[in-house]
């Protein structure tokens, strides 16, 4: 049974076990705009809580996204080298950027659940 | 009776009323209209009055145009043009007549901005598709970029580069010893605050205890010997390294390309393909390298879309690579280049084509050569036993002596050492030159054979270019003057520079470059000189300089000008890095923190990491102004490590905010040293003194207040400004050499590009005191005056000191409804002509308008008649009178093509479409292109010429 947890940087995280799955949502891809690339971890680098993780780039801009908990990057999403775009098209599903496995998953509690992300985003 | 004293007849101030637009009766008008009774009263109420000084210019009265250049002539009789053979880089050439006159002599190509707004800049964007292609296939490489600086700071950009996309851990950069002695010293000066440690040495013997991240290697090496390098990259690719070849252009049209031996990345210079030396610029440096690392190069690169209609079309490609975008994580500062420069040696290139070159390129080798053989026959010998165009001559003692007698003979040999001279032959040589040169070695004046049994295997065969090059159709179909006239004329007409509209860029400062001051660029006084030609031959370059020099302390309040920087972002990184030698000199070497306003231009903390600073970003308030307590705050965080803070004055906001002399306080009471971005330096000039204030250093764009022109993206000019304290560490060079605690050099060429200084001389002579403090008002006046009459419409979003701007205009879209983006204000100004703001820059979503002085009234009110329409049509899109998504912002711009096409699909009118105005029907300028498509240049990345079907299939 997987969780979602979201970040004020838009950044979702699914749960299972003890392996995060990481992704922008659909507000931040709207925000971005149409993406062009997208610059992904390596598999087995290490990230503390608020590290620089990815970048993803629309025309105009360059988005830093940063690793919303601690942990080692497991998969990389390296469908997204070909097709940027599935970030657009369905950035909580297909679109998802890379897995981490936890290190600490105290830092969980710190992240919004779906009402409290959607209470945020209602905000902006 | 006549009573005009004959002072007056004279007209010695007529060149201020060429330069500045409005006319007397116009500029009451506009008083008027913003209800300010005098320019005086004006300057008074936008100024803040502690800032503002009544100490006029301290500078003579202007000139006439001919009294200027008639100095100028005898600057330029001072100076003595030898037969250069000095070589290292620059070579004399011959710049083709058709491309003097059509391009570098011709305002539709100088007067050009940077083709961020691609539509209208196709004709540019294609020579610099050419500029790149050319590259690409003389390096044998995968891509190149649209120029850098100069070689030496492209060698630079080279070395970070490596060690962003390598893999090796290692903090070592090796640099062959037989690389140029100006790319050496700016390597060490560049590597140094980011902590590289640059080894030099042999890269046959010393390569093998270094463990670097890369190595750089010159082709033909600087003392002319063309060497195989093939093993030394595969050792260095085992070792994990990158190898950055600097070679020369004019000889891979002969030797195998770095390409085809492994190379990772190839720089060097495009100067001798048809610039002249200019005593060491302005010139186009070049990168080339493999497409898998298009997204960590520097600099500006263009690259291939499509438009809305499906045609080919031209853009900037992967901007974000860039600082206007990535700031402190940008690949590089970089921001203006040699684009004007890299378009002529890409039409050089169109214009020879692959024979001509390749001829040019043998008869090079071949006098060589001969020269070779005839100094071999006179009993000396040469160090090197291969060469393109470089002879290193063995002269046991005797080398002073041959250079001397080299001198008065008219020739400048290179002298090595005390037994060693370098001899560099050119496009220009003749056999008249072998013969001066063999008799200046004691030989008879014969020069030998010329044709057969002459030793041409100096080229080891192993390294003789068998592949093709320059096959695209566009470097083989303008070889007539005729076709290339046509052909030149064609890319003008496609783009919007200011011989047709008024470009008003916010901080770019588009004013008049005028003829008069670009006369002299092309004079042979100042072109055909070797940037290390000894002091004695450039007396005229030195009272340029150092009257430039005076000219612009003057103006400033500072008290000694380096003119190293050749660009502003060269002369922010030169200026970080006399602020740190300063640091250090007293014992503070361990400052390293950079504040920078949030505001900044992306330059600022690009340049800041460069030097090895940290950022630490101050906010702006809600009026955009540098929130001071925060400033404050940070400044006394980090007091013990404060470097420096950057500040832009007036603003990027375009305000002059009040407590500026406050702000530079806090940061001197916390050790820091106070960095001023003289981008915005044409809202003070004869108004303020930025030295007066609390700025230490300041770098100066001549490019933009000082009228040398933008050229499309280049030249430019960043001379930094000092107070007494930070002179003893203006950047050195190895030929003008300063106190040891200089900083190291950060250009190739002692004073950048000193062959356009002639442009802002002539300016500031012409203008005098009295016109530069005028220009300022003016500059002043129009912007508040675009102010006025577009606030109604598009809020202002930020006023100063009596509710005025500056010199530009931030104005509010951010409440477009509909819709409508700020790019489809942008383009619909297209169809009306008229070349857009800045672009959401420095706030998103609005634009800022700098009219500068040089604009009549009658072309502002154009654009604020445009911008008024644009509005309408806004309106009628929010009223549902114009669709939401089918009206003119949106489809703009509309081509031709799309007007006259038989099927015309929209809700609204052609003649609307085309002719939004009246003042279009009398003049009507047609993009060539419609809306490009940037997300699909980005996605699909093409940066070489495309071949000729792309155009064709787009037509069908």
């Amino acid at each position: 049974m997987s969780e979602m947890r979201f970040t004020e940087d838009h950044e979702w995280v699914r749960i299972e076990g003890d392996v995060a799955t990481i992704g922008i949502t659909e507000y931040a891809q709207d925000q971005l705009g149409d993406i062009v690339f997208i610059d992904l971890p390596e598999s087995g680098a290490e990230f503390a809580q608020g590290d620089d993780a990815a970048v993803i780039e629309s025309v105009k801009a360059a988005s830093d996204i940063y690793a919303p908990v601690s942990g080692e990057v497991g998969e990389v999403n390296e469908a997204l080298d070909v097709e940027p775009a599935t970030v657009n098209q369905d950035a909580e599903g297909e679109g998802w950027l890379f897995t981490l496995t936890i290190s600490d998953p105290g830092e969980l509690d710190n992240l919004m659940d779906a009402d409290a992300y959607k209470a945020f985003v209602a905000k902006l | 009776m006549d009573r005009t004293p004959l002072q007056t007849l004279e007209q010695h101030d007529d060149f201020i009323s060429r330069h500045i637009g409005p006319r007397d009766s116009d500029i009451q008008a506009m008083l008027d209209t913003i209800g300010v009774e005098s320019l005086d009263a004006l300057i008074v109420r936008a100024v803040p009055s502690g800032l503002r000084s009544d100490t006029p210019l301290d500078l003579p009265p202007a000139r006439r145009e001919d009294d200027v250049l008639a100095e100028l002539r005898a600057m330029a009789g001072q100076n003595t043009v030898l037969r250069s053979m000095i070589g290292m880089g620059y070579y004399d050439c011959f710049t083709p007549g058709v491309i003097l006159r059509n391009v570098l002599e011709n305002p539709g190509w100088y007067t050009a901005y940077t083709p961020y707004q691609p539509e209208i800049s196709q004709g540019r964007l294609e020579a610099l598709l050419n500029f790149q292609t050319m590259v690409m296939d003389l390096t044998g490489m995968e891509m190149a970029n649209a120029s850098l600086l100069d070689e030496a700071t492209a060698a630079a950009e080279a070395m970070t580069l490596c060690r962003r996309v390598g893999k090796k851990k290692s903090d070592s950069f090796f640099v062959s010893d037989a690389c140029h002695t100006q790319t050496i010293d700016v390597l060490r000066t560049r590597a140094a605050p980011l902590g590289i440690s640059l080894i030099v040495g042999d890269v046959r013997t010393d390569l093998a205890d270094a463990d670097p991240f890369g190595i750089l290697l010159q082709y033909p090496a600087s003392d002319g010997a063309v060497e195989d390098y093939a093993d030394v990259v595969a050792t260095a690719h085992d070792a994990g390294a990158l190898v950055t070849v600097a070679a020369d252009l004019l000889a891979l049209t002969l030797l195998t390309p770095p390409g085809e031996w492994d190379a990772d990345v190839v720089v060097g210079s495009a100067q001798r393909f048809g610039v002249p030396m200019g005593c060491g610029g302005p010139h186009a440096a070049f990168l080339a390298t493999r497409e898998a690392y298009r997204r960590s190069i520097p600099g500006r690169l263009v690259g291939v879309s499509i438009d809305m209609a499906g045609r080919p079309a031209l853009r900037l490609a992967l901007q974000t690579r860039e600082q206007h975008i990535r700031r402190e994580k940008a690949t590089s500062n970089i921001c203006t280049a040699q684009v004007l420069l890299a378009v002529m040696a890409g039409l050089y290139a169109v214009y020879h084509g692959p024979e001509r070159l390749e001829t040019i390129a043998r008869r090079v080798h071949r006098l060589t050569s001969v020269a070779a053989a005839g100094l071999r026959g006179l009993g000396f010998d040469m160090a090197n036993d291969s060469w393109f165009d470089t002879l290193c001559v063995r002269a046991p003692g005797a080398a002073s002596s041959l250079l001397t007698k080299a001198r008065t003979e008219g020739y400048n040999f290179r002298q090595i050492d005390d037994g060693t001279l370098g001899l560099s032959f050119d496009e220009t040589t003749t056999t008249d030159d072998i013969a001066a040169v063999l008799r200046i070695f004691g030989g008879d004046g014969s020069v030998g054979e010329t044709d057969t049994g002459v030793e041409d295997d100096a080229i080891p065969s192993a390294l003789r270019r068998t592949s093709p090059f320059l096959t695209h159709p566009v470097f083989n179909s303008y070889h007539s003057e005729t076709e290339m006239l046509r052909y030149l004329k064609r890319l003008q007409d496609k783009d919007i520079a200011l011989d047709r509209s008024m470009i008003p860029l916010g901080s770019c400062t588009m004013k008049l470059n005028a003829t008069t001051e670009m006369a002299p660029v092309t004079w042979p006084e100042f072109g055909r000189i070797h940037p290390f030609a000894p002091d004695d031959q450039l007396v005229g370059y030195r009272t340029l300089i150092e009257g430039l020099e005076v000219m612009l302390c003057r103006a400033t309040g500072f008290d000694a000008v380096s003119f190293q920087p050749n660009a502003g972002s060269q002369g922010e990184y030169a200026g970080l890095l006399v602020i740190r030698a300063y640091h250090e000199s007293r014992g503070e070497g361990g400052r390293d923190i950079c504040l920078i306003p949030s505001s900044a231009h992306g330059t600022n903390p690009a340049s800041a990491v460069m030097a090895g600073l940290k950022v630490v970003v101050v906010d702006c308030d809600d009026h955009g102004n540098i929130d001071v307590d925060d400033l404050k705050a940070k400044a006394e965080t980090h007091a013990d490590a404060l470097a420096a803070l950057m500040v832009t004055y007036p603003s990027t906001h375009g305000v002059f905010e009040e407590p500026i002399r406050d702000i530079c306080a806090i940061v001197h009471d916390n050790g820091g040293q106070v960095y001023l971005d003289g981008a915005n330096l044409n809202a003070m000039l004869g108004v303020c003194y930025p030295a007066d204030f609390g700025a230490d250093v300041s770098h100066m764009n001549l490019h933009k207040t000082f009228c040398i022109p933008h050229g499309g993206g280049g030249p430019g000019m960043g001379p930094i400004g000092v107070q007494a304290h930070l002179a003893p560490f203006l950047p050195s060079h190895h030929t003008q050499p300063m106190a040891d605690e200089a900083v190291g050099a950060i250009a190739a060429a002692p004073w950048g590009s000193p062959s356009i200084l002639t442009i802002s001389w002539a300016y500031i002579a012409m203008m005098g005191g009295n016109g530069l403090r005028r220009a300022t008002e003016l500059a002043i006046l129009n912007a508040n005056y675009i102010a006025h009459r577009l606030n109604p419409y598009f809020p202002v979003l930020y006023t100063g000191p009596g509710g005025l701007v500056a010199h530009e205009c931030i104005v509010d879209l951010r409440r477009l409804e509909g819709d409508i983006s700020i790019d489809d204000v942008a383009k619909r100004l297209v169809d009306f002509g008229i070349h857009a703001p800045t672009m959401s820059f420095p706030v998103a979503d609005t634009l800022m308008i700098e009219p500068t002085e040089s604009e009549s009234k009658t072309e502002i009110d154009r654009f604020c008649d445009a911008m008024i329409a644009v509005h309408g049509e806004i309106a009628r899109v929010e009223s549902g009178a114009l669709d939401r998504e089918d009206n003119p912002l949106r489809n703009a711009p509309h081509t031709l093509e799309d007007v006259v096409n038989d099927s015309w699909a929209h809700a609204y009118s052609r003649e609307e479409a085309a002719f939004p105005s009246a003042a279009t029907r009398e003049n009507k300028y047609w993009p060539p292109v419609g809306r490009i498509d940037q997300v699909y240049g980005d996605r699909n990345f093409v940066c070489a010429c495309p071949p000729l079907d792309a155009y064709r299939d787009a037509a069908d």
